[in-house]
């Protein structure tokens, strides 16, 4: 319910201090009232009243920063950028004007039938004695466009691999120097300092101080990304803030900041709003905490940890050098004790003995080589001599003139032999010569192929025979041939 | 060991756990055991030491144009 004061004079004086509602209940009252003005009062202009009216307006708390909602009709856009629309419900309408500097922050697009919900003023614009309600903020009744952008761009950097776990970079487990970016004024600077003092007070901080919400937010916090990456000392960021509204902390769902933590070398934990606050930046940072207190301590290690590791490591390093001197110590002990050392003449005097066996063998080996080949070489030179050729030589010619002599001494004895066997021969020979005989009448008849003819059936009549006579031949032919009897 | 000194403290305990895990591991001769032991120790020390050597430590922040000047929470409230 409303509660209207009236003040004519514009000063504090209370003329009336019931509601309205009451006040039309009893016209009386209100009827007095009018009866004396006209009396006493000139009248009023058009303007007057009305700017009265207006300041009513202005002055009550009731119609600042009224929330409502309805429907938009008659919706336009003027070329300046401003929006005139109806806000209208099944019972009533009331016109609504949004400012461009207003509406440029709206995500989405106002259009007629659209259920909307408003937050504004209500005022009077004198010229139309309209009044109206002049928009601030306006967003889509039911789904909010912040989350609906939100989700759109969600999904389309998730599509995009944005958030994919691939791409996460690995923070450093000893950074020395953590760079923040956030409003150098806020709680979320202080949660953060006093927690990384408080855990690893041996890191530098450097800050880039970030707008971290309103319109130049995104634009600041991308601009301290890029900052930070310049500075090579950096070894990990912390980008956030703290809590707030979906819409002061809309700076960490604007897709540029989303790309440049992406594109970032430096690793970068996310720390905006609360627990349970998810921005995009959340999604694409390497690592999200749940506030910057929490990312602080994502972002150093606590220092007592690395001391006790540290001396850890050291307690090992004394263990094993310790275990390591005792085994040595030991194997020295057992060697020092060993056969060897406590009897080292054991180790040589058979040596000794074997060298001096062996020796021995040596020497007499070598004396019995040396007799033996000695006599081989006598024999042989003997062997050799014996083979010598002048000996063989003199017996070839002891053998020669031996044979000689034998051959002439045969020969001779043939030749003789022969010589009277010869005379032997020839004086037979003589004896016999037919000469001789045919020399006392004798002749020989010889066929025509030179057969002698010794009977008489060698040929025949007709013939040709030759007759050897000694001192020629005469040819003859056979007339006749007879056998003489008894002659066989 | 002048160039311990460049160390980081990651290096080192990186350095520090390599040589711990060669002389647990236990096949090293003496000579290079005690080096090992040696060098460890000093990393050890060096790891110590930067972990207690807080002063020098800064907090900063970056200026609109561009200094590096000291911050502390303190002057902010």
């Amino acid at each position: 319910m409303i509660s209207v004061n009236v003040d004519w004079s514009g000063n504090q004086q209370l003329y009336l201090t019931q509601p309205i509602v009451k006040n039309v209940q009893h016209q009386p009252v209100l009827s007095d009232r009018q009866g004396l003005l006209l009396k006493e009062q000139q009248h009023l202009t058009v303007f007057a009243l009305t700017k009265y009216i207006r300041r009513k307006f202005d002055a009550d708390p009731h119609l600042q920063d009224v929330y409502v909602k309805g429907e938009i009709s008659n919706f336009k856009q003027h070329s300046s950028g401003h929006l005139y629309f109806t806000l209208k419900d099944e019972k009533a309408r009331i016109l609504a004007v949004m400012f461009s500097s207003y509406n440029r922050s709206i995500k989405f697009r106002p259009e007629n039938g659209m259920k909307i919900l408003i937050k504004g003023d209500i005022t009077v614009y004198e010229s139309s004695g309209q009044y109206q309600i002049y928009v601030k903020e306006m967003q889509p009744d039911g789904i909010g466009d912040l989350f609906l952008a939100y989700e759109q761009l969600k999904e389309r950097l998730d599509q995009e691999g944005l958030f994919s776990q691939r791409y996460k970079k690995e923070l450093p487990k000893h950074p020395q120097t953590v760079g923040v970016i956030t409003s150098p004024t806020g709680a979320a600077i202080r949660d953060i300092l006093t927690t990384i003092k408080r855990r690893y007070p041996i890191a530098n901080i450097l800050i880039f101080p970030a707008l971290v919400q309103g319109e130049q937010g995104a634009r600041s916090v991308v601009k301290a990304i890029e900052t930070a990456n310049n500075v090579k000392e950096i070894d990990v960021l912390i980008v956030g803030r703290g809590g707030g509204s979906i819409e002061e902390l809309w700076t960490f769902n604007e897709e540029a900041v989303a790309r440049a933590i992406f594109t970032s070398m430096v690793p970068i934990i996310s720390a905006v709003g609360h627990e349970t606050d998810f921005t995009i930046a959340d999604f694409v940072a390497d690592m999200r905490a749940p506030t910057p207190t929490a990312a602080a301590e994502l972002a150093v290690p606590h220092i007592d940890d690395l001391i006790e590791k540290v001396l850890t490591r050291q307690a090992r390093l004394i263990r094993a050098m310790k275990e390591k001197v005792s085994f040595q110590q030991e194997r020295y002990v057992r060697l020092k004790k060993s056969y060897a050392f406590r009897y080292p003449r054991r180790l040589y005097e058979q040596k000794l003995e074997q060298v001096d066996k062996v020796t021995e063998a040596l020497v007499r080996n070598a004396k019995k080589l040396s007799v033996m080949k000695s006599d081989d070489y006598l024999q042989v030179t003997k062997r050799l001599s014996r083979q010598h050729p002048q000996e063989l030589l003199k017996g070839s010619q002891e053998q020669h003139s031996r044979l000689t002599k034998a051959l002439n001494r045969t020969m001779t004895e043939i030749h003789s032999k022969k010589q009277k066997e010869f005379s032997g021969v020839l004086s037979t020979l003589e004896a016999l010569s037919p000469l001789k005989i045919m020399d006392r009448g004798y002749s020989l008849s010889y066929t025509e192929d030179g057969q002698l003819i010794k009977k008489t059936s060698q040929v025949k009549k007709g013939d040709e025979i030759r007759v050897q006579l000694p001192d020629g031949r005469v040819n003859c032919t056979v007339r006749n041939v007879e056998e003489s009897e008894g002659n066989g | 060991m002048a160039d311990e000194k460049m160390l980081t403290f990651e290096e080192a305990m990186e350095k520090l756990e390599a040589i711990v895990e060669k002389l647990e591991e236990g096949d090293v001769p003496l000579e290079k055991a005690i080096s090992f032991y040696k060098e460890g120790m000093e990393l050890s020390k060096l790891c110590h030491n930067k972990l207690k050597h807080v002063e020098g430590q800064l907090t900063q922040i970056l200026t609109d144009d561009g200094q590096v000047v000291d911050f502390s929470i303190n002057e902010e409230e």
